[in-house]
C-alpha cells in the first residue's frame, strides 16, 4: 500500500543542516494501523508529512499503491492528496464556518453538485455521531467533538489512506478512548489503512497492529505490536512500554538483594491463559516468589510479564528455566 | 448652516467612499501577495516578497501632502485636474493602499497556519486556499482592516481640503480659519467626528457578528 525507501529529509538553516530523517525504509499494508511513535523532535511529523508531500523529502521515494508520489508534478499530486485524509493534533477546523461547511469543503473543491453534498455529509455526520451539530460552529464544540468533525472531514473525499500526527494528544485519556474506537470502526467498516503519529504508548497499545520506533531521525526498531510489548529490543522501546506502568520493576527490583535465581518471563496470548508458572513448580523441586508483574491488554490479544524468585537445587532451576522455554514464553535471567 | 455642510458631507462621503474602493483594488492584491510569497506560505518567492515590502515602506514613509502633489500629475492624467473633489480621489487612493496592504497583510497572517497545512493536504490548490480559506478565515480581522482605512482616509481627506479638495475639511478651513466663522467650523469638525465614530461603531458591530471564532 504505502512504501517507503531510503527517505532522508534535511532542513538548512544559514549555519547547519538538521537531518530530521535519515534513510527510512518502510512498507505499510493495506488496511492496517501503523504506529510511527518516538519523543519530541524524532522526526515523526517530517516523516507522515513527506507522505502527503506537506514536505518535500531531500531524497528518497515514497510509493503508494505502486504510484511514485515523489515524482509526481503539483497538479498530479494535489489529486492524489484528494486520496488521503489528514488529522491533525490542533484539529485545524475552519473557524468561520458551521460543521457542516466544515465537511462540505472538500466535496465543494470537487465541484459536487449541492444535493450531493447535502447527502454526503449528513451520512457523515451520521457516521461520526455529530448529526445534532449540524449548524454549529467548532467554537462551540468540545475538543473530541471538533476531532470528530476533522475525522469526518477528512474522510469526504472516501481516502484509502488516513495520517493522523497526533491526532488524539490535545485529548483526555477518556475522549482518546472514544476517538481510537473511531478510528477502529473506520478501518474495519471502510478498510481505510491508517497510520497513526504518536508519542503516547496507549494509543500504540490500543489500535496499532505494527509500530514503528523513530528516534532522531532513524527507524531503530519496527514491529508488530505484540512483538514489540513481548520482546522490546532497544532501550527507547522497553521505556515506551514501561511509561505504561509507572512502576519499573528494572529500577525496583535488584537481583543482589536476592539469595535465588531471578527470571523475568514474557508471555503473549494464547500462552498467558495457561497456568505455567503452576506446572512448573508441581513438576519441579523448587519454590516461587512473585515478585513482581502486569499484563497489558493490546488490540488482539495481551502481553505481559512476570518476575520471579526461584530457589532450591541449581540443576531443578535449569531444568525449571528449559521447561519454561519450551512453553513459548520467552525467559530472560536476570 | 446646513446648506453649507450636507453638500459638503456629501463631498467627503463621495471621496472617501471612492477612494477606499480605490485603495482596496490596488491595497488588497498587494496584502495577500505579501503574504503568500512569504518564506514558509503557500507560493514562496522570496525576491518578488522583497521588493514589495521595499516598496510599500517607501510609499509609507512619504508625508501625505507630499504625496498629493508629487501625484498631482497622475491626476491630471486621470480625471483631467489637479484641484477639485473628484481629483484628490487619486492621492487619496495611492496614499491609502500601501497601508491597506500592511492592514490586509497583518489580518490574513493572523490565519492559522495548521488551516492553510489542512487545506493543502487536501488537494487545495492556491487560488482555492486564497479565495476559500484564507480570506473568509480572516474576514472579521479584514472589516476591522477597512474600517481603520475609512476612517484613515476621512483624515487624509480633511486634509486634501487644504489644498483644494472639497468636503468637510475643506469647508472648515474656508470658514474657520479664512474667515473666522468659528461656528460653522465646530460643525463641521463636529460632523466628520459623528462620521468616524459612526464608521468605527458599525465596523466593530460588523466584525464582531460575522464573526464565528
Ligand atoms: N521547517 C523546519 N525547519 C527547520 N527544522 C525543522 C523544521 N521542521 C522540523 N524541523 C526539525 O526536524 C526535527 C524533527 O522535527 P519533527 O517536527 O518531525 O519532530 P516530531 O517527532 O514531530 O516532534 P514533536 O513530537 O515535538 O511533534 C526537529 O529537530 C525539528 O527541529
Ligand atoms: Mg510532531
Amino acid at each position: 500500500m504505502i512504501k517507503i525507501e531510503n527517505l532522508s529529509k534535511s532542513f538548512k538553516s544559514v549555519n547547519n543542516t538538521i537531518w530530521a530523517l535519515k534513510d527510512v525504509s518502510l512498507h505499510i499494508k493495506k488496511g492496517e494501523i501503523f504506529g510511527i511513535i518516538g519523543l519530541s523532535g524524532a522526526g515523526k511529523s517530517t516523516l507522515i508529512r513527506c507522505i502527503n508531500r506537506l514536505e518535500e523529502p531531500t531524497s528518497g521515494k515514497i510509493f503508494i499503491e505502486g504510484v511514485e508520489i515523489t515524482a509526481l508534478d503539483k497538479k498530479s499530486l494535489r489529486q492524489s492528496r484528494k486520496n488521503m485524509g489528514m488529522i491533525f493534533q490542533h484539529f485545524n477546523l475552519l473557524q468561520q464556518k458551521t460543521v457542516y461547511k466544515n465537511i462540505a469543503f472538500p466535496l465543494e473543491l470537487e465541484r459536487l453538485p449541492k444535493k450531493e453534498i447535502d447527502r454526503r455529509v449528513d451520512t457523515l455526520l451520521e457516521y461520526v455521531e455529530l448529526s445534532d451539530k449540524r449548524d454549529a460552529y467548532p467554537s462551540q464544540l468540545s475538543g473530541g467533538q471538533k476531532q470528530r468533525v476533522a475525522i469526518a472531514r477528512a474522510l469526504a473525499n472516501n481516502p484509502k489512506i488516513l495520517l493522523s500526527d497526533e491526532g488524539t494528544s490535545a485529548l483526555d485519556p477518556k475522549t482518546t478512548k472514544s476517538i481510537l474506537e473511531l478510528l477502529n470502526r473506520i478501518r474495519k467498516e471502510l478498510n481505510v489503512t491508517i497510520i497513526m503519529i504518536t508519542h503516547q504508548m496507549e494509543v500504540i497499545k490500543d489500535i496499532c497492529d505494527r509500530v514503528a520506533i523513530i528516534e532522531n531521525g532513524k527507524i531503530i526498531e519496527m514491529n508488530t505490536v505484540e512483538e514489540l510489548f513481548k520482546n522490546p529490543k532497544t532501550s527507547t522501546a522497553k521505556s515506551f512500554i514501561s511509561s505504561l506502568n509507572p512502576i519499573d520493576e528494572n529500577g525496583l527490583i535488584d537481583p543482589k538483594k536476592f539469595k535465588g535465581t531471578l527470571i523475568r518471563l514474557s508471555y503473549l496470548g494464547e500462552s498467558a491463559k495457561q497456568p505455567i508458572v503452576s506446572h512448573m513448580v508441581k513438576k519441579f523441586d523448587i519454590d516461587v516468589n512473585i515478585l513482581s508483574g502486569n499484563i497489558n491488554q493490546l488490540m488482539s490479544t495481551s502481553a505481559g510479564y512476570l518476575i520471579l524468585e526461584l530457589t532450591g537445587n541449581t540443576q531443578e532451576i535449569n531444568q525449571a528455566i528449559e521447561f519454561l522455554k519450551s512453553k513459548d514464553v520467552s525467559v530472560e535471567v536476570i | 448652516m446646513a446648506e453649507l455642510i450636507i453638500p459638503s458631507l456629501l463631498e467627503t462621503i463621495y471621496m472617501v467612499s471612492l477612494s477606499t474602493l480605490f485603495s482596496l483594488i490596488i491595497g488588497f492584491p498587494l496584502g495577500v501577495l505579501l503574504v503568500i510569497t512569504e518564506k514558509g506560505n503557500i507560493w514562496e518567492r522570496p525576491l518578488l516578497n522583497q521588493l514589495l515590502n521595499g516598496i510599500i515602506n517607501i510609499l509609507r514613509s512619504f508625508p501625505f501632502i507630499i504625496l498629493m502633489i508629487l501625484v498631482f500629475p497622475i491626476s491630471k492624467l486621470i480625471v483631467g485636474q489637479t484641484i477639485g473633489t473628484t481629483a484628490t480621489i487619486v492621492p487619496l487612493s495611492i496614499a491609502a493602499a500601501p497601508f491597506v496592504a500592511r492592514i490586509m497583510e497583518s489580518s490574513l497572517k493572523e490565519v492559522d497556519k495548521g488551516i492553510i497545512e489542512f487545506s493543502l493536504s487536501m488537494g487545495a490548490s492556491i487560488p482555492e486556499i486564497i479565495f476559500k480559506v484564507l480570506i473568509p478565515e480572516a474576514l472579521p480581522s479584514l472589516i476591522l482592516g477597512i474600517t481603520m482605512t475609512i476612517i484613515n482616509l476621512i483624515g487624509y481627506s480633511a486634509m486634501a481640503g487644504a489644498i483644494g479638495g472639497g468636503g468637510l475639511g475643506n469647508l472648515a478651513i474656508r470658514y474657520g480659519l479664512y474667515r473666522f466663522e468659528t461656528d460653522i467650523m465646530i460643525a463641521s469638525v463636529f460632523v466628520i467626528i459623528l462620521l468616524v465614530q459612526g464608521i468605527q461603531f458599525i465596523g466593530n458591530r460588523l466584525s464582531s457578528i460575522i464573526n464565528k471564532k
